[in-house]
């Protein structure tokens, strides 16, 4: 729990709608993606119908948790108050085994470690007793 | 063919310290008063108005301008792309009939003001896409542009080789041009190669040199027809083709299957298109620099080199004043001023009236200005001399 730093406290989701159930998921220790019943393809972030076929149909399916690093850049300079006592500090766009990508955090790596392509898998951080984020630490390839 | 002329211009000054003592509103009316009167026009004449995305309403504008018929407003919600596309509407707009004399004002005091970096993070989800930036960024310390637009960076660094120094030539070369504009807030402070490289990292690999300046002002332009120009009695600068785009998906800058896609991918050519002319033709462009790298991006994306030869393509002072294809001849949002990009509208309208002083790009008979915004919305105008 490092919800408060600065006195400032970090920004959360709001628990409402498709982000409520994405986070609903997360506090469960689950990753799940919305993938379209008809097209079979997967989407984040979530979306009301697949922009793929327009169906309407879908369904929260687990993640196998696993994927690669795409890009990051590394924060040497807080443009949020929440954050200046966690910089550096690296967001992280993971590309998921399943297709689509999500901007997360690896926990277990200082951000000069950080490859392109370096295989990490998901793990679930509470941000405090409402809402979990799902982070990554460095997986087996 | 020509679309619809820009026939007058204003700005205000930029400065930081101790800023510019008017309000948010007077700011921008200032600039929009003296883009009136370059019109040779009455501000009771001016019947739309198309406002900068929460930067104020068509109504105020109006009120104290003393329009007699305001009877056409829009604002193209995409973020600093708006000003370049608003100039495709307010086109569009004069030649149905919708109003005869356009204004586009933009301006802040992004410095002695709420700070242009604290306005995303304020109220993120006043921005297109930006409950999803909320829910899914912000939580992450995702939460600001140039952290947003770096990742796109680093990623072509490892596709394409791109360098840190050839970012560096971007930020050298506004710096150069900033020195021969007397209304460039870093007129009188070189930058070298070396001291870029010197800056301290914001958001690897953004230094602090990669990003736009934090500055007071405001500028404006007037667009009507070119029937309505003529009997203004000034050379109008003439609208070739204008157009604006969004990637897909516009509202999230992580998931494109093409991550170096941005709206200018789609509009440049249709805007090229429309005008008739290609690349190759133009003889300076303003490219839209909130950040280096994005002028490398919109560079490649509007087809002034191959997708992954912008690197190269900004070495050697190919984007110099007296380069191939000058870039930001002002200064742009790097070294003169950010002005929201209606500053690159204003200098671009300056080099094709041949007013543009030292830095004149010799001979310029057609320009282009491009906007970048929110999650990588684009716009392009191309312009061309009387």
């Amino acid at each position: 729990m490092n919800q408060v730093e600065t006195g400032i406290p970090k920004p959360l989701p709001v628990l409402e709608g498709l982000a409520g159930e994405f986070y609903g998921y997360c506090k469960n220790g689950e990753l799940r993606f919305q993938r379209c019943r008809d097209c079979r393809s997967w989407r984040h972030v979530p979306r009301e119908m697949c922009a793929e076929c327009g169906s309407w149909e879908w369904e929260w399916e687990r993640s196998s948790g696993r994927g690669r690093v795409f890009t990051w850049t590394v924060v040497a300079r807080a443009l949020h108050p929440a954050f200046q006592e966690a910089c550096p500090y690296a967001p992280v766009v993971i590309e998921m085994e399943e297709g689509v990508r999500i901007l997360s955090q690896v926990t277990d790596c200082s951000p000069d470690e950080l490859e392109i392509d370096m295989a990490v898998e998901v793990v679930f951080e509470d941000a405090n007793e409402d809402v979990t984020l799902p982070k990554f630490r460095r997986g087996t390839s | 063919m020509d679309e619809a002329c820009i026939v007058g211009i204003g700005e205000t000054a930029y400065v930081r310290k101790p800023g510019s003592g008017l309000s948010a509103l007077g700011i921008q009316l200032q600039a929009a008063v003296r883009a009136i009167e370059d019109a040779g026009l009455e501000g009771s004449q001016i019947d739309g108005i198309m406002p900068f995305p929460n930067l104020g309403h068509a109504e105020s504008f109006a009120a104290n301008l003393g329009c007699e018929n305001l009877r056409f407003q829009s604002i193209v919600w995409m973020g600093g792309a708006a000003p370049v596309a608003s100039l495709r509407v307010a086109g569009a707009a004069v030649q149905q009939g919708l109003a005869d004399y356009v204004l586009i004002p933009a301006g802040w005091n992004g410095y002695s003001g709420s700070r242009a970096r604290q306005t995303v993070a304020e109220d993120v989800s006043s921005l297109p896409g930006g409950a999803i930036a909320r829910d899914f960024y912000l939580p992450f310390g995702f939460t600001a542009p140039p952290q947003w637009y770096s990742v796109m960076a680093r990623r072509h660094m490892h596709e394409f080789g791109t360098r840190p120094e050839q970012l560096g030539c971007i930020a050298v070369a506004m710096r150069k041009h900033a020195q021969r504009n007397p209304n460039a807030v870093m007129k009188g402070r070189a930058m070298t190669l070396e001291d870029y490289m010197a800056s301290p990292m914001l958001a690897d690999p953004y230094r602090l040199f990669d990003c736009c300046l934090e500055t007071d002002g405001a500028a404006a332009v007037v667009v009507t027809t070119p029937e309505r120009a003529r009997d203004l009695g000034k050379e109008p600068v003439f609208i070739m083709g204008a157009a604006s785009g969004q990637p897909r998906p516009a509202d999230e800058i992580t998931n494109r299957k093409d991550i170096f896609q941005t709206g200018l991918s789609l509009a440049a050519p249709e805007a090229f298109g429309r005008a008739g002319v290609s690349p190759g033709d133009v003889d300076f462009a303003q490219i839209y620099d909130c950040f280096t790298f994005e002028v490398l991006q919109q560079l490649e994306e509007a087809g002034f080199c191959k997708r992954g030869e912008g690197g190269a393509f900004v070495e050697g002072g190919r984007i110099e004043l007296g380069g191939e294809l000058p870039v930001n001849t002002h200064g742009g949002l790097l070294s003169e001023a950010h002005v929201l990009g209606m500053n690159h509208i204003v200098e671009a309208v300056r080099q094709l009236r041949g007013d543009a002083g030292e830095r004149q790009v010799a001979d310029a008979e057609i320009g282009v200005v491009t906007g970048w915004g929110d999650f990588g919305d684009g716009s392009i105008a191309i312009l061309r001399r009387a």
